[in-house]
């Protein structure tokens, strides 16, 4: 990257970071909430980009890994006294790697549609398990729980409040934007771009393609995990919902409204996506999904790239 | 354990005939991917949308069989007008488009039936009520005539395929897409007759399911997961396959819920797909390339 | 050397056009014609752009430049099936039967026009089974089970359904036995006689010169030379400059 790029690239960086550190302080209550949650949906598309934009692999299951994520995070919450934000944490994405392991293991031999129906198809089975389980996850109803304290229980813990948790999740979110970047820019990376542009070609000059889109699966589980986790500790449940395959296909469609392979594009479609959702539902109650949902097929029509696709190149270097 | 005979017996039929309807919804869905490589997500929503055309003509006409039809019809106008504004202009590009452009019709369409019939589940009258003696037990007609009907429309579909003029162009333009465009056949029109005929099966399952459950906005969720997992194991493309892995599938789903509570026979389906893809990804019923 | 048809429009002109596979630049300026009922060659190396030639012709890829004219009318670009029913019939080189219809079906894409009357269909038929027997006698089998060379019969035949002004023939005699070769020639003479033009994109030199008018040399992607076949002989240091390795 050369320097002049550079130095663009960290100051917008820096701009727009110092400017999400501020927003809490001066936003009202709701807003607050509003973008913190657009922080954590930007982390679960970004997760998804790896496999998307950066492997083209399209994966329907990453609501197993949110879900999964959160309901580790309840598990961790719930059974260990006193509740240990750490723990939920390592719980979360525990539970949301062994989901990724698992289906990894079986899709990924397969390529593009059936990768993806098979990933949908699993993120249902986890549905299923989770809302028929109910003596464990508490079925169609979920887990409630109250939010863990910030801090080493037992030594010293202060509560949350709706700005440290803004802090807390931003701190997470950037750290995994950069550490995302780091690994799509790594040699690594390079592999998985290169099994994007061209599968068989990459499997012939020698590269064990299987096991590198499973570790990539993996991270992508991990982060997705994390986002469910964080969401279990910002909204205090953990519900079936998020298991089922909806949630997969919006974190696609931030992915798309946002700029596949960009990284940071995926949180801006999620901001997009959500900030047209909140405008549309003031106006139409239940019904915002029907101008939202046209908004984004004349997106997919006309403006694949999405809104950041036009940086693409330059994100990446 | 004691063999439930009855039970067995009675989920054995109710297999049969909730096959034969996820027959025709898959074999509207293979053959659309079939000709033009388009993973249809809306194909749910085409069903959800015929089965509630059904209860308005339905409810105004009185006629069962009249809803079927105008049903049809409608929504595969319909599922024609979708394909040439919204999948037409994204010919030739990634496939990734067209799964995401049919998933955000999919969610156009839910929501707009949630808008305009509101969310509680309608019903669908049976067309004619009476049941008849299957070996020992009461088993009602109206269901064996829904297979019945199903059964028909597939093999209406399968003749026009094989000896109607447009048939031809169809099996051409789905084996050789331009070389049937070089033998002067108008495959662009022919992709969206396909399209509306996939659509207006769908519409027709719509109406024959709606009697045997309540037809409301997210019925068609289920059944697209259903259909796909009938169209993988059944060979994508392969018309023969669906109706055989739809009536296999439906099956074993049947007798799982005889033990199990019917969402969770929803996981036979999915270990059944996970099995085929391991070790026959071209469909179960499809002989293995050599 | 005069070219015959400057003075009438030609049947298919193509001026200078540029094509691209993606970012490869594959025709860099491509100009010929043909006229009415002519048979014309066009000969050269592998992957000089004889076949991509006939795609943009047929519409089968679109020129990023230049035109293609049509008894004068303007088609580049134009989708492949309007160009077929104008008549232009197309037969690619690895002559892409469909091998899942029968015979009789394969002939039917092209037959089933509309405005042509069932007396007309059958007399159509009739002329083309007399001319390939061996199609007549497996009408009902399906295209794949059939040889290369009945495959090649039937790529010919199913253009010839089209009733075409002019077929584009992309190496009709590769991989066929000798046997085969001569019947390709026979037919390509009898279309010849019936006011078909041919535009005949071949490897095989001697069969070229015999049955063509005119012959266009292309390398690299263009035009390089054209020469009456009268005036060409299978030794002529010209098909050596071309052809040769």
């Amino acid at each position: 990257m050369s320097k002049r790029h550079a130095s663009i690239y960290w100051t917008g960086f820096t701009v727009i970071t110092v400017l999400l550190v501020i927003a809490p302080l001066v936003l009202p209550e709701f807003w607050r909430r509003f973008l913190t949650e657009i922080l954590i949906w930007g982390l679960l598309a970004m997760s998804s980009d790896l496999l998307i934009g950066y492997t083209g692999m399209v994966s329907f299951g990453h609501s197993a890994f949110f879900g999964l994520g959160m309901y580790g995070a309840a598990a961790a919450i719930l059974t260990v006294r006193p509740p240990n934000i750490w723990l939920a944490i390592l719980y979360g994405l525990g539970a949301s790697a062994a989901v990724a392991l698992f289906v990894a293991y079986f899709s990924t031999r397969l390529r593009d549609i059936y990768f993806a129906i098979t990933t949908l198809i699993f993120s249902q089975i986890f549905y299923v398990i989770i809302f028929t389980w109910t003596e464990v996850t508490g079925g169609e109803n979920g887990l409630t729980f109250s939010r863990p304290a910030f801090g080493i229980p037992g030594v010293w813990t202060v509560p949350f409040t709706s700005t440290t948790l803004h802090w807390f999740v931003l701190a997470f979110v950037t750290a995994s934007y950069l550490i995302l970047r780091r690994i799509t820019q790594s040699p690594f990376g390079m592999v998985l771009q290169s099994i994007r542009e061209n599968e068989a070609r990459t499997r012939a000059i020698g590269y064990p393609v299987e096991r590198y889109k499973i570790v990539a699966v993996m991270l992508s589980g991990l982060f997705a995990g994390l986002a469910g986790v964080l969401y279990a500790v910002q909204n205090r449940f953990a519900a079936p919902d998020f298991v089922y395959f909806l949630i997969s296909g919006e974190a696609v469609i931030f992915n798309v409204m946002g700029g596949i392979g960009t990284l940071v594009g995926p949180i801006f479609g999620a901001a997009f996506f959500l900030l047209l959702r909140e405008a549309f539902s003031r106006f139409l109650t239940e019904y915002y999904l029907i101008p939202v949902g046209v908004i984004f097929i004349l997106m997919v029509i006309f403006l694949p790239q999405g809104l950041f696709g036009f940086a693409k190149r330059w994100l990446n270097r | 354990m004691e063999i439930p005979w009855d039970l067995i017996l009675i989920q054995t039929v109710n297999g049969i005939v909730t096959g034969m309807i996820l027959a025709l919804v898959a074999s509207g869905l293979t053959l659309i991917f079939g000709i033009m490589d388009v993973v249809n997500f809306a194909h749910g929503e085409l069903f959800m949308l015929g089965a509630y055309m059904g209860v308005i003509v339905l409810t105004t006409t009185g006629s069962f069989w009249l809803a079927l039809i105008l049903a049809s019809f409608i929504v595969a106008l319909i599922g024609a007008a979708l394909q040439v504004t919204t999948l037409r202009p994204l010919l030739g590009r990634d496939p990734l488009n067209t799964i995401l452009a049919t998933f955000g019709i999919s969610l156009v369409l839910q929501n707009y039936a949630l808008w305009q019939f509101g969310p509680v589940a309608r019903k669908i009258q049976e067309p004619f009520t009476g049941q008849f003696t299957l070996f020992y037990l009461q088993y009602p007609w109206y269901r064996i005539v829904i297979a019945a009907l199903s059964a028909a429309i597939i093999g209406g579909l399968y003749l026009f395929l094989k000896y109607g003029r447009y048939g031809i162009w169809i099996r051409a333009t789905t084996q050789d897409r331009v070389m049937a465009q070089a033998m002067g056949i108008p495959v662009p029109w022919v992709h969206t007759a396909v399209f509306a005929i996939g659509a207006g099966m769908a519409a027709a399952s719509g109406v024959l399911f709606g009697p045997l459950v309540g037809v409301s906005h997210i019925m068609g969720l289920d059944w697209v997961l259903k259909a796909f997992i009938v169209v993988v194991v059944g060979g994508m493309g392969n018309l023969g396959g669906s109706i055989a892995a739809a009536i296999f599938i439906s099956l074993l789903e049947a007798y799982a819920s005889i033990w199990v509570s019917p969402a969770q026979s929803v996981i036979v389906s999915s270990i059944v797909l996970i099995l085929t893809l391991l070790f026959r990804p071209t469909g179960l019923f499809v002989p293995t390339p050599k | 050397m005069t070219q015959p048809g400057t003075a009438t429009v030609p049947l298919v002109k193509v001026e200078d056009i540029h094509t691209y596979y993606g970012k490869s630049h594959i025709l860099h300026g491509v100009s010929l014609e043909v006229g009415a009922g002519e048979v014309v060659g066009l000969l050269g190396r592998n992957g000089v752009g004889k076949s991509t030639t006939l795609k943009s012709i047929m519409g089968l890829v679109s020129p990023s430049e230049g035109k293609v004219t049509f008894q004068g009318q303007p088609i580049t670009g134009q989708p492949p099936h309007k160009l077929a029913r104008l008549g232009i019939g197309y037969v690619p080189e690895d002559r892409r039967i469909f091998k899942l219809l029968t015979v009789m079906e394969n002939l039917r894409t092209g037959l089933d026009r509309a405005g042509v009357s069932d007396a007309r269909k059958q007399a159509l038929l009739d002329k083309v089974y007399a001319y390939f027997p061996v199609l007549a006698e497996r009408r009902s089998q399906a295209g794949g089970t059939l040889s290369g060379g009945e495959q090649q019969m039937l790529a010919i035949a199913r253009a010839m359904m089209l009733e075409p002004r002019i077929i584009l023939l992309d190496e009709p005699t590769e991989g066929l036995m000798p046997r085969m070769v001569s019947q390709i020639r026979q037919i390509i003479e009898v279309l010849h006689k019936e006011g078909v033009a041919i535009l005949l994109v071949e490897q095989n030199v001697p069969l070229t010169l015999e049955a063509s008018q005119r012959i266009y040399f292309m390398e690299k992607g263009a035009v390089r030379h054209h020469a009456a076949a009268s005036q060409l002989t299978v030794n002529d240091p010209v098909i050596h400059q071309y052809l040769g390795v």
